[in-house]
């Protein structure tokens, strides 16, 4: 569609109605352009329409609701211990930490006492998996720059992390591990010398994808003062996790609002200092070898012992509203979660960080080239079935 | 430029290493699964009694968050005649491999231990119902993975051989 003077041409399904009488006194020449939804770089199903002026972008409208799949509505008539399983698929490149989000809602909810075992090995998937999230992020960042070789680097160090994952939960992707109380079971005798085992390789690997990338003066020019976004307004758009720290303010609800055991674990936040793509890139880089440090905490500080609370096997919390807050990959993950008494949750809200830090999109992409548009939208990290839900 | 040479040895070193993957339709090539792995949900076989170890509860189709399966159960001629502690016995089951998410509710919910997560990921079909698997297909995706795996049940209680006949009639718990 291209407007000018108030007149419009349309293009494809809509109508076609031009002007081209005054086109050199015109001041300029919008032209709106379409991206996605089946746009191989928008990281799933999503549609960006542009506003451009040449080579500028004025303009930006995210449409979403291409992923729609009604998972909170489905919560509703499902048992606490299927919703589990709908968790899963929210955000599907952090299973872990989507059904702990879940869990930890209705332990607060019931005041269950979770385990210290169960607490030590959801802290240690959970890691992992935010790992093995950040790794995916790296791979596709790189891809959406235009280098083709760290997505493989990426896949590679992800399938390690996968391979624990199955020899743990039995499933790579969809795990249904976590449960209402404390795990499915325990882990294997094996599960230490694996975990030791996959972090040393992980440490040499990330030191290697980020020698990769990082100082690629290619990249740098592509992602340095490329989306920047300040504090106040990362602050006003309601950003979270790597997003708001890669424009320099340390809030990590790991830290700020520690949920399960966090505050035994000493670990730093990364943090950026323009809010650039690259600074939202590197915090993700600088993440991934804090996690590692957390693991190895843990896997220092954990003891045998049960892993699963005093729980029935049919779940029915008290009458009662809950909200939590837990740290996943993308930022604040929030269940609100309405009980009436019966064994089928009343309602379910999640709170997904990749929505809002989606609308932020808006004003990072204002004045800024087409051919960014790519990069910034990949530096978000983005995942569509936490934003369409 | 230094960091770009530096990337470039980088992907030259890794060019030297041998490979991480495994070519997937081959079977000497891919990569076995992990002893682990949840594929499609299959019922054990009692090679004792040599009947399933399936009572048809129907406690897995209750839970199931899909609701994937169907099942029948009928009377058991074996406890009849004092062959197996198993009053009723699975008739038919039908699973919906199309639809099942591979939660392994089914398994946890089970009481018999007559249903379990077994290796079987491959299910592409020429027909357009193959997915829908039935009882025999069931029990001969189990046995697969009951030899592969050594299995047991995690329970002795589960195991079919008929008890003593004064406690077989005070202990019919299985069928609680």
């Amino acid at each position: 569609m291209i407007t000018m003077n108030g007149k419009k041409m349309q293009f494809s399904n809509i109508s076609t109605d031009i002007n081209l009488d005054n086109l050199e006194n015109q001041d300029s020449l919008d032209v709106i352009v379409n991206m996605g939804p089946q746009h191989p770089s928008t990281h799933g199903v999503f549609r960006l329409v542009l506003w451009i002026d040449g080579e500028i972008i004025t303009k930006a409208e995210p449409h979403i609701g291409y992923l729609h799949r009604g998972s909170e509505k489905l919560c509703e008539s499902e048992l606490y211990s299927q919703v589990i399983s709908l968790f899963d698929r929210i955000d599907y490149l952090a299973n872990l930490n989507m059904e702990l989000g879940f869990c930890a809602a209705v332990e607060k909810l019931m005041e269950i006492d979770i385990p210290d075992r169960a607490w030590y090995i959801r802290t240690i998937l959970c890691e992992l998996n935010r790992i093995a999230s950040h790794l995916l992020f790296y791979g596709v960042f790189g891809l959406d720059a235009g280098a083709m070789t760290p997505v493989l680097y990426g896949f590679r160090d992800r399938e390690k992390i996968q391979s624990v994952f199955e020899s743990v939960t039995g499933a790579r992707m969809m795990h249904n591990f976590i449960r209402i109380g404390g795990l499915k079971e325990d882990v294997g005798n094996d599960f230490k010398k694996d975990v030791t085992k996959l972090l040393s390789t992980l440490k040499t690997s990330i030191d290697e994808c980020d020698e990769l990338l990082s100082g690629n003066e290619v990249f740098l020019a592509r992602t340095k003062g490329i989306g920047t976004i300040e504090r106040q307004t990362a602050l006003d758009y309601g950003l979270s996790g790597p997003t708001l720290r890669g424009s320099g303010i340390p809030e990590d609800i790991r830290i700020s609002d520690p949920y399960g055991i966090y505050d035994r674990f000493d670990f730093k936040i990364p943090v950026g200092t323009v809010g650039d793509s690259w600074d939202r890139y590197y915090v993700r880089v600088e993440e991934m070898r804090q996690s590692i440090s957390i693991i190895e905490q843990a896997l220092a500080q954990m003891d045998e012992g049960p892993i699963l609370g005093n729980v029935r096997r049919l779940i029915k919390p008290p009458k009662g509203e809950v909200y939590t807050r837990t740290e996943t990959p993308r930022g604040d993950f929030g269940v609100f979660l309405v009980s009436d008494g019966s064994d089928k949750p009343y309602r379910v809200k999640v709170r997904a960080p990749s929505f809002s830090n989606l609308l932020a999109l808006t004003k990072m992409l204002e004045n800024s080239y087409v051919a960014d548009s790519v990069v910034i939208l990949g530096s978000l990290d983005i995942v569509m079935g936490e934003v369409d839900r | 430029m230094i960091k770009l040479i530096k990337g470039l040895i980088i992907t030259l070193s890794t060019a030297l290493r041998s490979p991480v993957t495994g070519e997937y339709p081959m079977p000497e090539k891919r990569i076995p699964v992990k002893n682990k792995f949840m594929g499609f949900p299959a019922l054990t076989y009692d090679f004792e009694i040599d009947e399933p170890f399936c009572t048809g509860c129907m406690v897995c189709i209750r839970n199931c968050p899909t609701s994937c399966m169907s099942a029948n159960m009928k009377d058991n001629e074996k406890f009849t005649e004092n062959k197996s502690s198993r009053k009723k016995i699975i008739d038919t089951f039908e699973i919906n491999l199309g639809r099942c998410i591979l939660c392994g509710i089914c398994v946890d919910v089970c009481n018999f231990d007559a249903i379990e997560m077994s290796h079987e990921h491959e299910r592409s079909k020429f027909e357009r119902n193959a997915n829908r698997v039935n009882l025999p297909e069931l029990i001969k995706m189990g046995v697969k993975y009951q030899q592969k795996i050594n299995w047991s049940p995690k329970q002795e209680k589960n195991r079919g051989t008929p008890k003593k006949p004064k406690t077989s009639n005070e202990n019919n718990g299985n069928l609680t």
